[in-house]
């Protein structure tokens, strides 16, 4: 971590910690080595993250709805990543982790890099340490899996009478306009939000923050299934949202410990944190749901566990272990309340709770990372480190996010109505998302 | 002949069949079933939503006799598969018109 002082001042970055820095070709720097090593870990990161989204997301996500709606939301997930992919390399990269010129340049990038011009195998993108490089082919393809599960994650708030049509004519526009300018605002230098000096490890407010306030806007303006708060509406496979809940879990290692970009101790330091946040939240949303309602449930430690590895995130690599476990306590606990308590109070149904695990979740670490990171609570924050200070940095980071996706969200979600349509009729919803978008069912006994 | 129907907890299913085929019973119909009596349903919680599931699972048993067989059938059932608590079950026993053996063509108690 210490190689971070040196590396800071060269970023103009007021000498604290960030998470992602632009590559540059190889020719603009003093020959940076390109360690197989770091290549082959980042390499097994970027397929981990893809292991999160498909399969592990989709069944997560899949088991929790209706029978009916089982290859509705297994085929949303799979047709976004697929959909992010393209685009990502298309012009997504280049406008995330390029110069966007004078002014702009703070929120979007160019398409300098646009279908990926003038990358080749001897490509490289910087990492945290000075002089030391991986290709930049396996940079963008990590990045692109990052850009991939955020809009699939926003699925799940509008699971269940959603348009397929509208999955992929949103995600298209969400991509474009809300997550590539945040992406390029957090991680790359010159963006807006990199240069206050907010710490954002591995895109607690870029994913997380990002796709819960998507997915809240999306339950509001959808509006609420058939039959909510009447009717049966239980998961229909909780065996296989454990299948996925693991799955999410062992990907995320990928993400987080991944988000180092080298394989060092700073990998290893986030991924023990991985490993403790979400087992300490699994166990803090058991135990309040247990003296709460009398019970603990599988479904509750698993969406714990989920809840904390959303808070680590941003703090993976900034975090001691003991205040991860401290942070997923933390997040245990104020997500089941968000969850359980929040949203029935409110009433909108946010369907597999994106906004009560991703938003929720990823406020709290993204303001505790401020607390967790200080040196003087065995974090690894670096430079003249202020509690005070930095939590000031992170919640100006919360709020533009915040501000950004919601904003966006509402303008984009209007005119994915407005080309398509938002929701299916009230028959198809009826007869389920498989057989009215797909012509064809999960199980056939 | 009768239809002796009856609506069982799904674990009685093994005694029921023992106590029929003592009886020299050798025919029997399952089916899986949802309802309601005087036995309450249980409360499901999914991430604090809160479901009462009124339906329980049951059991039910379609048995063909000959009619003077009726009154040994339904001590039998009442035997094996009660427990004493509430959501035992019922039986039910209906008039049976014809019965055909369909391999055969043998018909009514030939039949059974």
């Amino acid at each position: 971590m210490k190689f971070r002082h040196l590396l800071m001042p060269a970023l103009g970055a007021l000498g604290l910690s960030l998470a992602f820095i632009e590559p540059t070709l190889a020719q603009d720097a003093a020959a940076p080595t390109v360690n197989k090593g770091d290549t082959s870990w980042m390499l097994v990161s970027t397929i981990l993250v893809i292991l999160m989204t498909i399969p592990g997301l989709a069944l997560f996500y899949g088991g929790l709805v209706r029978t009916k709606n089982m290859l509705s939301v297994l085929m949303q997930v799979f047709a976004v990543f697929s959909l992010v992919a393209i685009l990502w390399v298309f012009y997504g990269y280049s406008l995330a982790f390029t110069s966007g010129g004078e002014g702009v340049g703070a929120f979007i990038g160019g398409f300098s890099k646009a279908f990926l011009a003038g990358v080749t195998t001897d490509s490289t993108a910087d990492t945290f340490t000075k002089g030391v490089a991986i290709p930049e082919f396996t940079f963008i393809a990590f990045q692109l899996t990052f850009a991939a599960i955020t809009p699939a994650l926003i699925v799940g708030a509008f699971a269940e009478r959603i348009k397929f049509s509208a999955v992929m004519v949103f995600t298209g526009l969400w991509l474009t306009f809300v997550y590539l300018p945040i992406a390029h605002m957090v991680w790359f230098s010159e963006g807006y939000l990199f240069g206050l000096g907010a710490l954002d490890f591995a895109g607690g407010t870029v994913v997380h923050i990002n796709s819960g306030v998507a997915g809240l806007v999306g339950a509001l303006m959808i509006g609420k299934r058939i039959g909510y708060g009447r009717d049966l509406l239980a998961p229909h496979s909780l065996t296989l949202t454990f299948v996925g809940a693991c799955l999410l879990w062992v990907g995320w290692f990928g993400f987080n410990a991944g988000s180092n970009l080298e394989a060092t101790g700073g990998a290893a330091l986030a991924l023990i944190n991985t490993i403790l946040a979400p087992a300490a939240a699994g166990l803090a949303w058991m135990t309040v749901e247990a003296l709460g309602k009398g019970k603990a449930s599988l479904l509750g430690i698993a969406s714990g566990a989920v809840a904390g590895l959303v808070a680590i995130t941003p703090a993976a690599g900034l975090a001691g272990p003991m205040g991860s476990i401290v942070l997923g306590l933390v997040a245990g606990a104020v997500c089941y309340v968000a969850v359980t308590g929040v949203k029935n109070a409110l009433g909108y149904d946010d369907a597999l709770d994106v906004f009560g695990i991703h938003g929720v979740g990823g406020i709290i670490g993204a303001i505790g990372t401020g607390i967790v990171a200080a040196p003087s609570l065995c974090g690894y924050g670096v430079g003249e480190y202020s509690i005070s200070g930095q939590l000031v940095t992170q919640v100006i980071a919360v709020v533009v996010t915040l501000a950004w996706t919601g904003i966006g969200s509402v303008v984009l979600y209007k005119i994915t109505d407005l080309i398509v349509g938002l929701r299916v009729t009230q028959d198809q919803e009826r007869e389920g998302l498989d057989l009215a978008d797909h012509g064809e069912r999960a199980y056939n006994y | 002949m009768k239809i002796v129907m009856a609506v069982i907890k799904p674990f009685k299913l093994e005694e029921v069949r023992d106590a029929l085929t003592a009886l020299g019973v050798h025919g029997l119909t399952v089916t899986e079933v949802k309802g309601y009596g005087r036995q309450k349903g249980h409360t499901e919680i999914y991430r604090g939503a809160e479901y009462a599931v009124s339906f329980l699972p049951k059991l039910k048993i379609e048995v063909a006799v000959a009619s003077e067989l009726v009154p040994q059938v339904i001590d039998a059932i009442t035997a094996a598969a009660r427990t004493g608590q509430i959501g035992d079950g019922k039986i039910f026993v209906t008039s049976l018109e014809k019965a055909v053996r369909i391999r055969t063509g043998e018909t009514d108690i030939d039949a059974l």
